[in-house]
């Protein structure tokens, strides 16, 4: 909230300048967010009175004014504003003067007339919204006065922002109760005493039970003449807390509610139709609020009616059909208490959120009511006139807030604070804060007081002592700590190493929104169901991300828009599928997963796995003297991942067809781990770099960091003293016959002398019968006793061939 | 004649004449066996002598030709050193990696271990055990994206002291790194970001501890820099008393980088936790804020644009 330093001093006057003033609300918990100069930026503006007015010769909407302005001639200022008469006391810039838009005045001729200045308009000044015409000062402003002095602006304007728990603090009065703690000085301002009634008539309140009404104030304001303005210092004051002056009535009542935190509300009573009621809305009942939005209110929610129908929400905002306006003569004036956990998410559902349901949302002084009442009225009279009647007080005292009594334990405190403050220092800061305090044997009762909503539990009174105390009197310790030795498991590896391998290999992380384009995605992914956000902040952050690779994709796009041609890219983080079935995956609290990427599968109908995704595009390597470009590959992202999993774990992992819409369906894999899917490889479907109008192919793979989580413990076996054999094969196969199929025929058929089997050449082409494609083999043989016999050697090689021939009808190159 | 081979092969071509199978002094030897019997021992010891005496030349000779040949093929194959090296140039990890990574180094010294939880949370572990019930005003101040009335994107990690505390024992020391979310975006906020929650829960933690290690903490993070350090009173639903954490850089402006306090009684007793035999602090870092800090980055919308020229200076 923003107040008035001026309006603050008025309540109390600690001896510290703004800049210490601020300091100790911050100190406090009360953060000053900024502080302002409460004048606007100009300089050489005066109080002046018009004297004389006369049409300017050669100007139908200019006058020429003789103004007095302190000095012993009237100067000649050309003015062209309506309002503009003689005896009106205004403002006048003088030449040398300078406006808040940076205008230095000159002196001028308008159309020949000589002008010492410039009247102006509050618009003009930065003073009010108000262009209309020049302003106008009481007639008493005496003429001559820099307006800075005269309308008090060597003012500051403290903007505080304030925690939601001390609702009692959303007043001039409140912040200074507390700035009267912390310096032990006495509040300067008391109670306003009680207007004298003058009339009897009574207009009739009930208020039903179990409403979010617990106490209602009221009395008829009669005989008022709007047609007067609020005084200058009030419409300031009010500017300086950031609201607008509308009319005497709505005035006083923002500056009751600003000065004394009590929100207050005022009816036309001419507009009313028999007794008020507090009650609770009907199902469907129907308002039209002040700013005229029709409202469709909940049976939850209380409702101030007439007898024709609801005439504002309790506590929120008024209806129309009684406001208060230039022609009003008679008000109700209504003070009132509504509790604020029946406050609480009406403003967010009416889409009101209105000073008055701020308040109360936070808790109003239940002790306050009759005081600001009779406070505005006193306001109200001494600018409109008019009359007051009797205060109607209507309480249900068992609702009414109760502060209960807390024993403060000293031991408490101490433990809690790792102070030990004495008992009389804590009992007098205490009294300070107005909480009713009796020293214990072992601490202090104590009774909060009525308007502290948030003291409830020994706790809230400890910070209450660190908070007036200073945290700055806190001293810094370090806990004892008798620590343990947990075991540090050596097969698991944390996610780190993944990402610190990738990035080892020339890839760099990007991080990117969890939530993406619901369009874009499901082109990637149109076989998984995508979690969708209630509330997006835009509709391409509208869905939660099923895969990383959309992620890479986009940072790709925007990294060749600034002429990248070659990147590798990696993300880690959570995917979220939602779970249609609607079934809890596993029990909620056993989700709690050490940072070794595991995946959360908490929520019932979310699965949320931590994946590793990467992208390569272009060139693996910069451009180098020394070696021929070598651009990225299916095989080359697969070493990435094949050194992934050989850190991870010992696992057998083997790459498989896959039906993927996002992969190139010649070259795409699908990754099993020890038979199970974790993963997918593969470049990227041309028809989608089609459709993403990509210059190049991106490969991208996609991992279940979970897969790559396990470690192995090594387990040393002794070698071989014998010498290795190494026996080479070429074999001419079918196009089709995989890699992989070789191998297992290969191990399916070799003894355990078999030691490693090396891939050193695939060849297609010209030289080979259409359709058939040859791979040579370096076959590793080796025993663990004894030199290998040629012969064995041999024999093994031609089972291994044959079995080949059988298996796959290869054939061996000669 | 030997040292006249200019060459290796030269060489060779004298070695063979004088030492090979039709060679001079190889003839010369078997000439001994026509000379008279008291001959031949004198003659033998001549023409082995003089073996001995070419092979040593030849040897010598040899020698002297292989520096020259290897210094010569030294000088052949001397390289512009200045020319750059080839290969794969490593990657990097992001700033906010980086960060994270370096703050739970430090937190591990004082025997914190790392947790993380799920971004897809409930309103029970997001709001209602933190001491936030429906409807409290607290709840204003996390602008949050829901799914349904019951699954939200959590608003802080502090969701992760919750299902912590319901799975471990006390005393307990972790920190929960990750990403967090509010529908909030414009120059200094992002609708996704990221906090390290903390949590220390043992006998007696009293605010002074939780300054202190924070103070450790935050001197030790900005290493070389000046840090000064301000605690403001604050209020967090599920801290009490709760503590604003700001600070200055090289004399910059306050910046506020984390919220903290003593875990409050009610979070506790959701958990089941005795309050009387334990109590706990708890704290949440910015970790954007402290990225932008210690590595001079101005604008927060950087760390997800994920602008190449600006993640490879992290390298």
């Amino acid at each position: 909230m923003k107040l008035s330093e001026k309006w603050l001093r008025e309540w109390i006057d600690p001896p510290v300048d703004t800049a210490g003033l601020s300091a100790q609300l911050t100190a406090m918990g009360l953060e000053v967010d900024e502080v302002v100069s409460a004048a606007p930026e100009f300089a050489g503006v005066v109080v002046a009175r018009i004297l004389g007015i006369r049409p300017h010769p050669d100007a139908d909407r200019l006058r020429v004014c003789d103004v007095d302005c302190g000095a012993d001639e009237p100067l000649q200022v050309v003015c062209g504003a309506p309002n503009a008469r003689a005896g009106l006391v205004t403002v006048l810039a003088q030449v040398g003067g300078r406006l808040p838009d940076g205008t230095v005045l000159k002196k001028a001729k308008l159309r020949g007339q000589v002008s010492m200045g410039m009247l102006c308009s509050g618009a003009e000044l930065g003073l009010s919204d108000d262009a209309s015409g020049i302003m106008e000062l009481p007639e008493d402003a005496p003429a001559g006065l820099d307006l800075i002095q005269y309308m008090a602006l060597d003012d500051s304007i403290i903007d505080i922002e304030l925690t939601p728990d001390r609702g009692d603090c959303l007043s001039v009065r409140g912040i200074a109760r507390d700035l009267s703690a912390r310096n032990d000085l006495p509040l300067l301002r008391h109670e306003a005493a009680s207007v004298p009634t003058r009339m009897v008539r009574q207009w009739p309140v009930r208020v039903e039970k179990d409403t979010a009404c617990v106490r209602y104030t009221g009395r008829l304001v009669s005989q008022l003449s709007l047609d007067r303005a609020s005084p200058a210092w009030m419409v300031e004051r009010l500017r300086r807390a950031g609201v607008r002056a509308i009319n005497p009535v709505v005035d006083v009542t923002n500056y009751v509610m600003l000065e004394l935190g009590q929100p207050m509300h005022a009816f036309d009573a001419d507009k009313l139709r028999g007794s008020i009621l507090v009650r609770q809305a009907t199902a469907g009942e129907q308002l039209v609020l002040l700013d005229g939005r029709e409202m469709t209110l909940d049976q939850d929610t209380t409702v101030i009616a007439d007898e024709r129908g609801a005439i504002g929400i309790a506590g929120i905002m008024g209806g129309e059909s009684t406001a208060v306006d230039q022609r009003t003569v008679n008000i109700f004036f209504e003070s009132a208490l509504f509790l604020p956990e029946r406050i609480a998410g009406k403003p967010r559902r009416y889409a009101s959120h209105s000073e008055s349901a701020h308040r109360f949302e936070r808790g109003v002084d239940p002790a306050g009511q009759v005081e600001a009442l009779e406070y505005a009225t006193e306001l109200l009279l001494g600018i409109a006139g008019g009359q007051a009647g009797p205060v109607g007080d209507w309480q249900d005292s068992a609702r009414l807030p109760q502060r209960g009594t807390v024993l403060v334990r000293r031991s408490r405190l101490m433990r809690i604070l790792g102070i030990d403050p004495d008992v009389q220092s804590v009992s007098t800061l205490f009294t300070r804060l107005g909480i009713s305090t009796v020293a214990v044997d072992d601490g202090w009762q104590v009774v909060a007081p009525s308007y502290r909503y948030d003291l409830a539990i020994e706790e809230d009174y400890i910070e209450e002592v660190a908070r007036i105390l200073g945290y700055d009197a806190i001293p810094r310790t370090s806990p004892v700590h008798r620590p343990v030795l947990r075991p540090v498991p050596e097969n698991r590896l944390p996610s780190m190493a993944s990402k610190r391998l990738l990035a080892q290999r020339g890839y760099q992380e990007v991080i990117t929104y969890s939530f993406v384009d619901e369009s874009r995605q499901s082109v990637l992914r149109p076989d998984l169901p995508a979690l969708k956000l209630a509330n997006p902040i835009s509709s391409e952050l509208a869905v939660m991300r099923t895969t990383l690779v959309g992620g890479l994709i986009t940072t790709l796009q925007r990294n060749l828009a600034r002429q990248s041609t070659s990147m590798s890219l990696f993300e880690t983080g959570l995917r979220f599928l939602a779970n249609e079935s609607g079934q809890p995956v596993a029990s909620l609290d056993s989700c709690i997963a050490a940072d070794h990427g595991g995946d959360l599968q908490s929520d019932p109908g979310v699965q949320q796995q931590n994946m590793i995704a990467g992208l390569v595009a272009g060139r693996r390597q910069p451009e180098n003297w020394n070696a021929s470009a070598q651009e990225a590959d299916f095989y080359t992202i697969k070493s990435d991942i094949e050194s992934l999993f050989s850190q991870a774990n010992e696992l057998p992992v083997t790459y498989v067809p896959v039906q993927l819409a996002l992969l190139h369906p010649g070259q795409r894999a699908g990754i099993l781990l020890d038979g199970k899917p974790v993963g997918y490889v593969g470049a990227l479907n041309p028809s989608l770099q089609q459709a993403l109008d990509l210059p190049l192919l991106p490969f991208v793979f996609e991992l279940s960091l979970a897969a790559l989580s396990g470690s192995r413990v090594p387990r040393a076996i002794p070698m071989s003293r014998f010498p290795q054999v190494r026996r080479d094969i070429a074999l001419l196969v079918d196009e089709a016959v995989s890699y992989q199929a070789i191998v297992d025929v290969i191990r399916a058929q070799a003894p355990a002398m078999l030691q490693d089997i090396r891939l050193f050449d695939v060849y297609q082409g010209d030289k080979l019968p259409e359709g058939k494609k040859s791979m040579a083999l370096g076959l590793i043989l080796q025993e663990f006793s004894r030199t290998l016999e040629d012969s064995e050697v041999d024999q093994v090689i031609t089972a291994i061939v044959a079995a080949l021939e059988v298996a796959h009808g290869a054939v061996l190159r000669i | 004649m030997v040292s006249d081979a200019a060459s290796l092969d030269a060489l060779e071509n004298v070695r063979v004449e004088l030492l090979g199978k039709k060679g001079r002094l190889t003839a010369a030897l078997k000439s001994i066996g026509q000379l008279p019997a008291e001959q031949k021992p004198a003659a033998g010891q001549a023409v082995n002598k003089a073996k001995q005496r070419v092979q040593t030349l030849i040897d010598q000779r040899r020698h002297v030709l292989d520096d020259a040949a290897l210094a010569e093929k030294l000088t052949a194959d001397a390289l512009d050193i200045t020319l750059p090296g080839s290969g794969t140039p490593t990657g990097g990890l992001h700033p906010l990696t980086l960060t994270i990574e370096r703050v739970s180094a430090l937190f591990a010294q004082l025997g914190f271990e790392t947790a993380i939880g799920p971004e897809v949370e409930d309103d029970y572990h997001n709001f209602e055990a933190l001491n936030i019930p429906a409807h409290h005003p607290a709840r204003a101040m996390h602008d949050t994206f829901y799914f349904d009335v019951n699954r939200l994107l959590r608003t802080h990690t502090s969701s992760v002291q919750i299902r912590y505390m319901k799975t471990i024992e006390p005393p307990m020391r972790v920190i929960a790194p990750g990403r967090v979310y509010r529908c909030d975006s414009d120059m200094t906020h992002s609708p996704m970001f990221h906090q390290i929650e903390g949590l220390l829960v043992d006998r007696d933690i009293a605010l002074s501890d939780l300054m202190g290690h924070l103070d450790a903490f935050l001197t030790s993070f900005f290493d070389q820099d000046d840090c000064e350090i301000r605690y403001r009173p604050s209020y967090f639903p599920f801290t009490e008393p709760s503590a604003e954490v700001d600070i200055r850089i090289n004399k910059g402006p306050w910046i506020e980088v984390l919220g903290s306090g003593i875990v409050h009684p009610s979070v506790f007793q959701s958990v089941g936790i005795d309050t009387e035999e334990f109590t706990g602090y708890a704290f949440g870092i910015g970790v954007e804020r402290l990225a932008m800090l210690r590595y001079g980055v101005t604008d927060l919308r950087l760390f997800f644009e994920n602008d190449l020229r600006f993640l490879s200076q992290f390298h």
